[in-house]
């Protein structure tokens, strides 16, 4: 979790991603920053996000992000 | 509660439905002051319906005839449907519309619409048609005459048509939304100016001099509605130098004439015995006949009528007499008007 | 039978009739039996080509979800048995199995879209190089009606197919379900492209009368109505004017906005419609737009036009593409050989890139589409590149919370979708430019306000109109900001509400550009 946060913080500097839960709702992650987050995440995490995992459920919180790493880490 | 919700809606739909009835009156031109021949149609409507010759046709029927001169001399009582640019479909129509009040004695159709054989212009479909009463005959005519960018709808809410015209709307609109003003002495368009005829333009070569099979087909079907109510029709061309009449045509029309053993005159070949004078009988250069011209062309079709078609001469009739009396004292008042208008001399 | 035709009411007023009237268990037939009518009033063939689209992908998506089906029933029952290795091995192969489903019925859909729509831009495209290297035999061209809302309902029905394959969305087993979520009329010709899962439900559900949402869906449908024909339709005819006539400077520049006015009551309005006949019927059907002009950036704009396409290249291309395997390897060889920074947004760039190529492509085959598509994302690359920029500035000058600062990103980001539609406006590459050129070099800008565009086909009560047209939906949009207008008014007393709603009918009634003498009825989207 830590090292997801990190990853979100440099790239948003200005946004608390701790809290905020409406990342794709409000606009705050574009599909820009979606895809390069996902190339970071399969670096540091070793599990690959695809097309399908991409909805907003999976990407408007930290925390929800996190959940699918696992999930996908324990699927792998 | 429900009661309220009922006048609720009543309410509603009656200042819904009146508003548009009254835009709708509104907005149709009225053809009372400039084009007054779209209001023709419908002026027929009001007339004490007993004739003895009604005239079917385009602007060589409503501007050649005088009916006045037709009761004056001969006294026929008569009446001109026409209407401007009036295709032969809508002639069969307005004839057929006309059978469902009156028959009459003889039937005068001016053949040369023959030449088309599909309506040419919606403004000329709306003057002829939108003035009928509302029949199965109407429906007919409509059917008959739409062009493809026409709708059925828009001859039934015609506000539909006409809902842009809020922009150009003028005094004659309001005062006129629920009245209307005589524009024609029995269907006849006066006019006392003059413009000699100079110069007629030969007609250009036709690729195709043959009738369409649709003018064809109303023309029998009129031919054979005056067989059966056994009406004389007659066939003729008024004198107008133009739009030019092919001899090819001709051939056609005498034949056909011919054929169905109805009788037609061509007034183009009557110059001497009618005694129209192309410099001072019309007022567009030979188009339209002017006042002179189709009192002239009266006198001598009126001698016809009565002496070949047999046509009874009704003066006698006191109460027809007492409503021609009136017509004429119009007819007159028109003519002094028009005079004055134009700054021509005349003795009364 | 467009919406704009009386025939299209006559068919509505039957249709919402019939569909109330009846058991709620015949709404469904009925409205797929509509659906059909109203397709094959633009010609029988048209319908030959959707029941192709609808009876392969429901096949498809058949053979996908069973697949997936069976994979999980085997892989439970032999729970046990197999390793991890084994099991992975098994999805691999079932994965195949679903891929070839997946991709043969793409492609044959595409290449029916493909050979209606484009096979007569390659075969131009084809003769011209023929005719470059001086070879002879010119290939003839095809002479084929383009099915109508072609492009959309392959979209919606691919979108559909690709969620299934993903296990997103459950494969459709009732063909008539199926076919009425492909052909549900009121989106069929211009959109929305719903996906399977918004849409399948609300339309598949018994649907009981109320008032309240039956008047909710013809409001909608009124005040489409007055976007198209009041504005949109009044427009049309100086807009052809100016790119026919071929104008410059000046009536370039009025063209751009008038056209961009245009485009924005013509196609939101079609939507209005579309969406208030859904309404009507109890159907829910995904919004399109979002105040798009309202937006401070190009990007933004993109978010909030034409919603449902955006989302389906984003869904459907842009992450798959830039998500891919081989485009993954390609970052990593890309962050090595040109450096971090650059390396990682390769793969957002190309499938930008891919994109709006793609977009271009779905608007039209032509050149000027693949163009306006191209310049897109030249646009949306560069401001991207210059965000760095952007942030200093922000940083050293506190502009970016003031008012005037968001008008003015709104208004340039206006001005740049006016140019970009200039594309939309002339039928070749070189007339957009020429066009565009001679706004700063024919010197004429005084046409603008010496009373010369008065003379395009608008006379000074129409721009009135227009201006009040305009107010209007600016109006509406604003008020919009703070919730739905509808149910505002809706909570208004009763005389105020019948005035409104009135008043709205009778401007339609007398200010639209419709009947003889105006024929510019179609939708400029039909074209798609």
């Amino acid at each position: 979790m830590e090292e997801l946060l990190n990853i979100l913080n440099e790239m948003h500097p200005d946004v608390d991603f701790a809290t905020e839960e409406h990342l794709i709702d409000n606009m705050i992650l574009d599909s820009l920053d979606i895809v390069s987050l996902i190339a970071e995440i399969s670096d540091v995490f070793d599990v690959t996000i695809t097309a399908r995992d991409i909805v907003p459920a999976n990407f408007n919180s930290a925390k929800a992000l996190y959940a699918l790493i696992e999930k996908l880490d324990n699927e792998a | 509660m429900n009661m309220k919700r009922g006048l609720k809606i009543g309410i509603s739909a009656m200042i819904v439905l009146g508003s548009l009835f009254l835009l709708q009156r509104l907005l149709m031109p009225k053809y009372v002051d400039d084009i007054v021949e779209g209001a023709m149609v419908a002026e027929y409507y009001q007339e004490e319906k007993d004739h003895d010759v009604l005239f079917v046709g385009d602007c060589e029927v409503y501007e050649n005839f005088s009916p006045i001169v037709l009761w004056e001399e001969y006294g026929i009582n008569s009446y001109i449907r026409g209407s401007a640019e009036q295709y032969i479909w809508q002639s069969y129509y307005l004839l057929e519309d006309a059978l469902r009040y009156e028959t009459p004695q003889a039937v005068v159709f001016n053949i040369q619409s023959l030449q088309f054989s599909e309506s040419q212009r919606e403004a000329y479909n709306r003057m002829s048609l939108e003035g009928m009463e509302w029949s199965p005959v109407k429906v007919k005519a409509i059917l008959a005459s739409m062009r493809e960018e026409e709708h059925f709808l828009d001859y039934v809410f015609p506000i539909l048509r006409y809902h842009s015209r809020w922009s150009e709307l003028t005094e004659a609109d309001v005062m006129y939304m629920f009245r209307t003003k005589k524009v024609s002495h029995n269907g006849y368009y006066m006019r006392v100016d003059v413009r000699p005829a100079e110069d007629v333009p030969e007609g250009k070569p036709l690729a195709d001099y043959s009738f369409g099979e649709n003018a064809w087909k109303y023309l029998d079907m009129m031919a054979d509605l005056c067989e059966e109510k056994g009406i004389q029709l007659v066939f003729i061309k008024a004198p107008s130098l133009y739009p030019y009449w092919y001899p090819e045509w001709e051939e056609q029309v005498e034949a056909y004439a011919a054929e169905r053993n109805l009788p037609y005159i061509n007034f183009l070949e009557l110059q001497e015995e009618t005694g129209i004078d192309y410099t001072t009988d019309t007022y567009d250069g030979g188009l339209h006949m002017n006042l002179s011209g189709a009192e002239k062309l009266s006198r001598y079709f009126g001698r016809y009528l009565s002496e070949e078609i047999g046509l009874p001469d009704r003066r006698d009739e006191t109460e027809l007499a007492a409503v021609w009396k009136e017509k004429i004292a119009a007819y007159e008042a028109e003519k002094q008007a028009q005079y004055a208008y134009y700054g021509i001399e005349k003795e009364s | 039978m467009f919406f704009t035709s009386y025939e299209f009411f006559g068919f509505l007023t039957v249709l919402f009739l019939v569909y109330y009237l009846l058991p709620k268990r015949c709404q469904q037939p009925l409205l797929l039996a509509a659906s059909y009518v109203f397709y094959a009033a633009a010609g029988l063939s048209g319908l030959l080509y959707i029941l192709a689209t609808t009876v392969t992908v429901y096949f498809a998506g058949l053979r996908i979800g069973d697949n997936l089906k069976r994979q999980s029933a085997y892989l439970k029952a032999r729970k046990a048995e197999l390793d991890k290795e084994q099991k992975r091995a098994y999805k691999e192969s079932q994965m195949h199995v679903r891929r070839r489903w997946l991709v043969g019925c793409l492609l044959l859909n595409l290449a029916i879209l493909a050979v209606v729509k484009y096979a007569n831009f390659f075969i131009a495209n084809v003769n011209s190089i023929l005719s470059a290297f001086g070879g002879g035999g010119e290939l003839s061209f095809l002479s084929l009606a383009l099915p109508l809302g072609i492009s959309f309902y392959t979209f919606q029905s691919i979108g559909y197919l690709i969620d299934v394959y993903r296990g997103t969305a459950p494969a459709e087993k009732n063909l008539m379900r199926f076919a009425l979520f492909v052909s549900f009329f009121p989106q069929l010709i211009q959109g929305p492209i719903s996906r399977y899962g918004d849409l399948s439900e609300t339309l598949c559900q018994p649907h009981a009368f109320t008032s309240r949402q039956f008047c909710f869906g013809l409001q909608r449908m009124l005040w489409g109505y007055f976007k198209k024909l009041v504005v949109a339709d009044r427009v049309l005819a100086a807009v052809s004017t100016i790119t026919g006539d071929q104008m410059t400077g000046g009536y370039v520049l009025a063209g751009m906005v008038l056209y961009t006015l245009e485009l924005y009551a013509d196609f939101t309005g079609g939507i209005d419609i579309a969406i208030g006949v859904a309404e009507a019927l109890g159907i829910t059907v995904q919004e399109n737009f979002h105040r798009p002009y309202f937006s401070k950036s190009l990007k933004e704009y993109w978010r909030r036009w034409h919603i449902s396409m955006c989302s389906w290249f984003r869904d459907y291309l842009f992450y798959p593409l830039s998500t891919s395997k081989p485009m993954q390897r390609f970052t990593r060889f890309a962050r090595k050989r040109f450096g971090e920074k650059v390396g990682r947004r390769m793969p957002v760039y190309i499938a930008t890139f891919v994109v709006w190529f793609a977009t271009g492509v779905w608007h039209g085959a032509n050149w000027n589409f693949i163009v306006w598509g191209l310049c897109n994302f030249a646009v949306l690359m560069i401001s991207e590149e210059l965000e760095p920029l952007y942030s200093r500035f922000h940083q050293r000058f506190a502009v970016g919370g003031q008012s005037w600062y968001k008008f003015f990103r709104v208004g340039r980001t206006f001005l740049l979708i006016c140019v970009l539609n200039l594309f939309d406006c002339y039928p070749t590459l070189s007339g957009t430019f020429g066009a565009f050129a001679s706004i700063f070099t024919a010197g004429n800008w005084s046409v603008l306000w010496d009373g010369s565009l008065l003379s395009i086909g608008l006379s000074a009560l129409d721009y009135g109109i227009l201006a009040i047209g305009t107010a209007v939906m600016l109006g509406v949009s604003l008020v919009q900001r703070s919730g739905g207008v509808r149910e505002k008014i809706a909570a208004k007393p009763y005389p105020v509400r019948f005035v409104l709603w009135y008043g709205l009918f009778l401007a339609v009634l007398l200010a639209g550009a419709y009947g003889v003498g105006y024929d510019a009825s179609q939708f400029i989207y039909n074209q798609f």
